[in-house]
């Protein structure tokens, strides 16, 4: 059984077909790219498996578990992280305080305490310190560059200690060393047991970090398969060209 | 509870809910444009409409000049009015757009409820001409000449304002701006100068509405509060953003009131108004014609 | 090399000493007339704090406070009259009832207007209090519709009659502002504060949105509804417009906007500099004057200082300890030479 697998998904907006019977499967452990040209669907597909788009046909299963209509807050409670094109943090709260948002601590009194109990901290600063930004832990999150916007995301997501992680454009807007640390953090992690499943337009981003590709075009799976194996593949040069 | 259905009154109480209606509706309307293009509600509004009530009185009063043809005089002036406000008060917002769009226009309101408080003080005035005292009979009910008028003149600058929207160049822009921002900027849309003038226009319309109003209903400097929670309860109900809703929901709303008021008693009929809003919003929280408001993504 | 005060130190000793010196204003100074003015003060910026703990973390802007206001007038007044009691301190027991039943009152009015957001929120909260003003016009029966209600006269001896209001008041405000901090430093505190920054976001997060504002609606009408029913046996007298008056709640937002949104000391500030102006107002100016000073500042304030006055003096103060060196608060410089990311 796959960690993830979308069946089927359809999505019209007005007449436009932005999925149209999209199916895929990642797998426990695996780093996924999905490629595909400009409207072949790939970030609707990523609002509809987290939630926040409802599919007008077919399902998405989470580890068994039937997510097609869940909520965002469901899907990330059952271990899915995911951040956005544009990066999406709290502005006007620091560093740290955005990481405490994401923390899962169950019940009433984690909400009453003090959130600078010293547990929760030190984890949070461990994570802010593996993206590289732990010296930025006090700054108001608005006065950070855009990369290191997108490290407190990335954070943020680890820091719920999800088991799949969706990545929409990481590499977007940032320079060259950073997308470099970015791919290394990745495989780091992959090696700790987490999946992840990415989409860039980066080729060179996705090549040298997937074992996986797929590739959309036109709201459903084109082809899949391993970056050498998809980068020799004339359908998908097509695909780019074409359109 | 005695509930009095009688058919001649029910008529006339229909067809005077459809006259106000329309009154109310043109105010609305601008109100409705407004939010449409900047994005902003503009509780002043309702102090403009007081504003161009008190500025008729003054031109009939003491120049003795006729409430309509005031409104060659009052429109333009309101128009500017609008045009200084938005470059004063309403373009300098960037952050917070919403919150404070709300403050401001409220602070606004309250300047004009000051300056005609301090100028006429609160007693309670209203337009006189001959056609607001005088009327005529349709069947049992009796319609003032002024109520006509009114309706005549609404539906004349809301036809117009279809025709500005959808015949025009700049109508053009105006509905570009309201479907999606950034790409009319893209496509060339000076933004800037077509959210002043739409503003200013809006605020030209309450001179007619201000007329209207101060014409049919005795006011005072403290009326706009009154007014602008009917104002709003009716763009809630028409959706905000739908100029459309404003229309419809200006009239099921003055109909409503003026049907209760006739049927059971009027101490109830806005309060029956309001309430019945409160529920519609429970099942369908965009009004009428509103966009539903999505998740962001 | 100066020794700059213990930070920790000085957070703690400044509100001790504002709260000695609101403990002894009244002795000090016993003027009615001013002491009259401290009461309504002390009023006001407990709703403003209030106001605070649901507007100013969630950035759901309610005009529609007055509601609770004015249920927890009507509360306090119904009780009074029907069970027909007398004057005296028992009677401000009744003050945490109206609080309790404004808070219950605010659950189903919050779960309704809280199904809106943004401006039709503002919009439907105005209204709402436009409703409560009418049936309590038209529920004659019930409320004594514009006739009004009279609350029993306190008994107080005429040297010190304003004390226990006085006094009262201000511990309605301690907890308000407690109640207030104690959020700001919580976790929950942190939710609001991420509804207010990106909701969706946070609900995609595992915020419980719903849930989080309503509480805050809640608690928030709770203190409201406590300073409603003070209000009403301080004045005496109930009248549907007075209590359900939207003016009211535009009043303590101008106050909390004044002083700095989403700050403790802000709201307070706001209520002392605009309740002595109102008074000052009422007294020595025409009509209308009021009207336009408000209205002025209000645009005054929200163009010019956003923040309010609270955070901008901040601003200032920071800026200026770390000009003569004292150090200040570690803020990110604009560019860091690390080997992180640089755009």
């Amino acid at each position: 059984m796959s960690l993830l697998e979308v069946n089927g998904i359809s999505k019209a907006f007005g007449g436009i077909h932005a999925l149209d019977g999209c199916s895929l499967a990642v797998e426990q452990g695996s780093i996924t790219g999905l490629i595909g040209p400009n409207g072949s669907g790939k970030t609707t597909l990523f609002n509809v498996i987290t939630g926040y788009e409802r599919p007008d046909a077919g399902t998405v299963t989470l580890r068994g578990t039937d997510v097609t209509n869940a909520s965002p807050s469901t899907i990330f409670g059952l271990g899915l992280g995911r951040t956005f094109q544009i990066v999406r943090i709290f502005s006007r709260l620091t560093v740290m305080e955005n990481m405490h948002i994401a923390v899962q601590r169950r019940g009433v009194r984690s909400l009453l305490r003090r959130w600078t109990a010293p547990d929760e901290r030190a984890h949070a600063q461990e994570l802010l310190d593996f993206v590289g930004i732990s010296h930025l832990t006090d700054a108001p999150a608005e006065n950070l560059s855009y990369g290191q916007k997108k490290l407190l995301e990335f954070a943020m997501i680890l820091i719920a200690e999800p088991r799949l992680v969706l990545l929409d454009e990481p590499a977007g807007g940032v320079n060259p060393t950073l997308a470099a640390q970015l791919t290394d953090r990745i495989k780091t992690l992959n090696q700790r047991g987490i999946t992840f499943l990415i989409v860039e337009h980066n080729m060179q981003f996705v090549m040298s970090l997937c074992d996986k590709v797929a590739v959309m075009h036109r709201g459903s799976l084109l082809t899949e398969g391993t970056p050498d194996q998809v980068r020799g593949n004339p359908a998908v040069l097509e695909a780019y060209l074409g359109d | 509870m005695p509930f009095n259905v009688n058919p001649a009154e029910l008529f006339g109480a229909v067809l005077d809910g459809i006259l106000t209606g329309t009154v109310y509706a043109l105010m609305a309307t601008g109100l409705s444009l407004i939010f449409g293009v900047l994005d902003i509600i503009d509780v002043a509004q309702a102090g403009y409409v007081i504003l161009a009530a008190y500025l008729s009185f003054v031109l009939q009063g003491v120049l003795h000049i006729d409430l309509f043809l005031g409104l060659l005089i009052t429109m333009p002036l309101l128009f500017l009015v609008g045009l200084a406000v938005e470059l004063a008060f309403i373009r300098p917002l960037k952050r917070e757009r919403t919150q404070l769009s709300i403050l401001v226009t409220f602070g606004i309101g309250l300047v004009i409820e000051g300056v005609l408080g301090m100028a006429f003080g609160t007693t309670e005035q209203g337009l006189q001409a001959w056609y607001v005292t005088h009327g005529f009979q349709i069947g049992n009910a009796y319609v003032p000449y002024m109520y006509v008028f009114a309706f005549i003149l609404a539906v004349v600058l809301i036809a117009a304002l279809f025709v500005l929207l959808y015949r025009t160049k700049f109508g053009r822009s105006v509905r570009a701006l309201m479907q999606n921002r950034t790409a009319a900027q893209l496509i060339g849309i000076n933004v800037e100068r077509v959210s002043a003038i739409t503003f200013a226009i809006g605020v030209a319309l309450t001179a007619a509405g201000g007329m209207a109003y101060g014409a049919t209903t005795p006011f005072n400097n403290n009326s706009w509060y009154d007014l602008i929670t009917r104002l709003f309860a009716i763009i809630i109900l028409g959706g905000l953003g739908s100029v459309q809703g404003a229309l419809i929901g200006a009239i099921i709303m003055l109909v409503c009131s003026d049907v209760t008021a006739v049927v059971w008693s009027p101490v109830w009929s806005s309060a029956v108004f309001f309430l019945a809003l409160v529920l519609l919003l429970l099942f369908r929280p965009q009004g009428l014609f509103g966009r539903v408001a999505t998740r962001k993504q | 090399m100066k020794r700059s005060l213990n930070p920790r130190l000085v957070k703690i000793v400044w509100p001790l000493l504002l709260l000695v010196a609101a403990i002894l204003f009244p002795l000090v100074f016993p003027n009615p007339a001013l002491d009259n003015i401290a009461v309504l003060t002390l009023m006001y910026a407990a709703m403003a704090t209030a106001w605070n703990i649901f507007s100013g973390y969630t950035g759901y802007n309610s005009l529609g406070h007055s509601t609770f206001f004015g249920f927890g007038a009507y509360v306090i007044a119904l009780i009074s009259v029907d069970k027909g009691l007398e004057g005296g301190f028992s009677l401000f027991l009744l003050v945490p009832v109206a609080g309790v039943v404004a808070a219950l009152a605010a659950i189903p009015i919050g779960w309704i207007t809280l199904r809106t957001r943004g401006h039709a929120f503002v919009v439907i909260t105005l209204i709402t209090v436009f409703i409560f003003q009418l049936l309590a016009f038209n529920l004659r029966g019930f409320t004594n519709g514009s006739i009004g209600l009279f609350l029993p006269a306190p008994g107080f001896g005429v040297d010190w009659f304003l004390l226990p209001y006085y006094y009262i008041q201000l511990a309605i405000l301690v907890l308000a502002l407690l109640t207030s901090l104690y959020i700001r430093s919580s976790r929950y505190g942190l939710w609001l504060l991420a509804i207010r920054d990106d909701e969706d976001r946070a609900e995609g997060l595992g915020v419980r949105t719903g849930t989080s504002k309503l509480i805050a609606f809640v608690i928030s009408a709770f203190f409201v509804g406590m300073v409603g029913a003070m209000y009403a046996y301080f004045i005496g007298s109930i009248y549907p417009q007075y209590v359900f008056d939207p003016a009211l709640t535009i009043t303590i937002v101008l106050m909390a906007f004044l002083g700095g949104v989403g700050t403790l000391a802000g709201p307070i500030l706001g209520a002392i500099i605009l309740e002595t102006a109102q008074q000052y107002f009422s007294i020595y100016a025409p009509t209308g004057l009021y009207q336009i000073f408000l209205g002025a500042l209000f645009l005054i304030v929200i163009l010019l200082m956003p923040q309010g006055i609270v955070p901008s003096l901040a601003r200032l103060w920071t800026a200026w300890r770390v000009r003569r060196g004292a150090g200040g608060t570690p803020v990110a410089p604009e560019r860091q030479p690390v080997a992180v990311e640089k755009g």
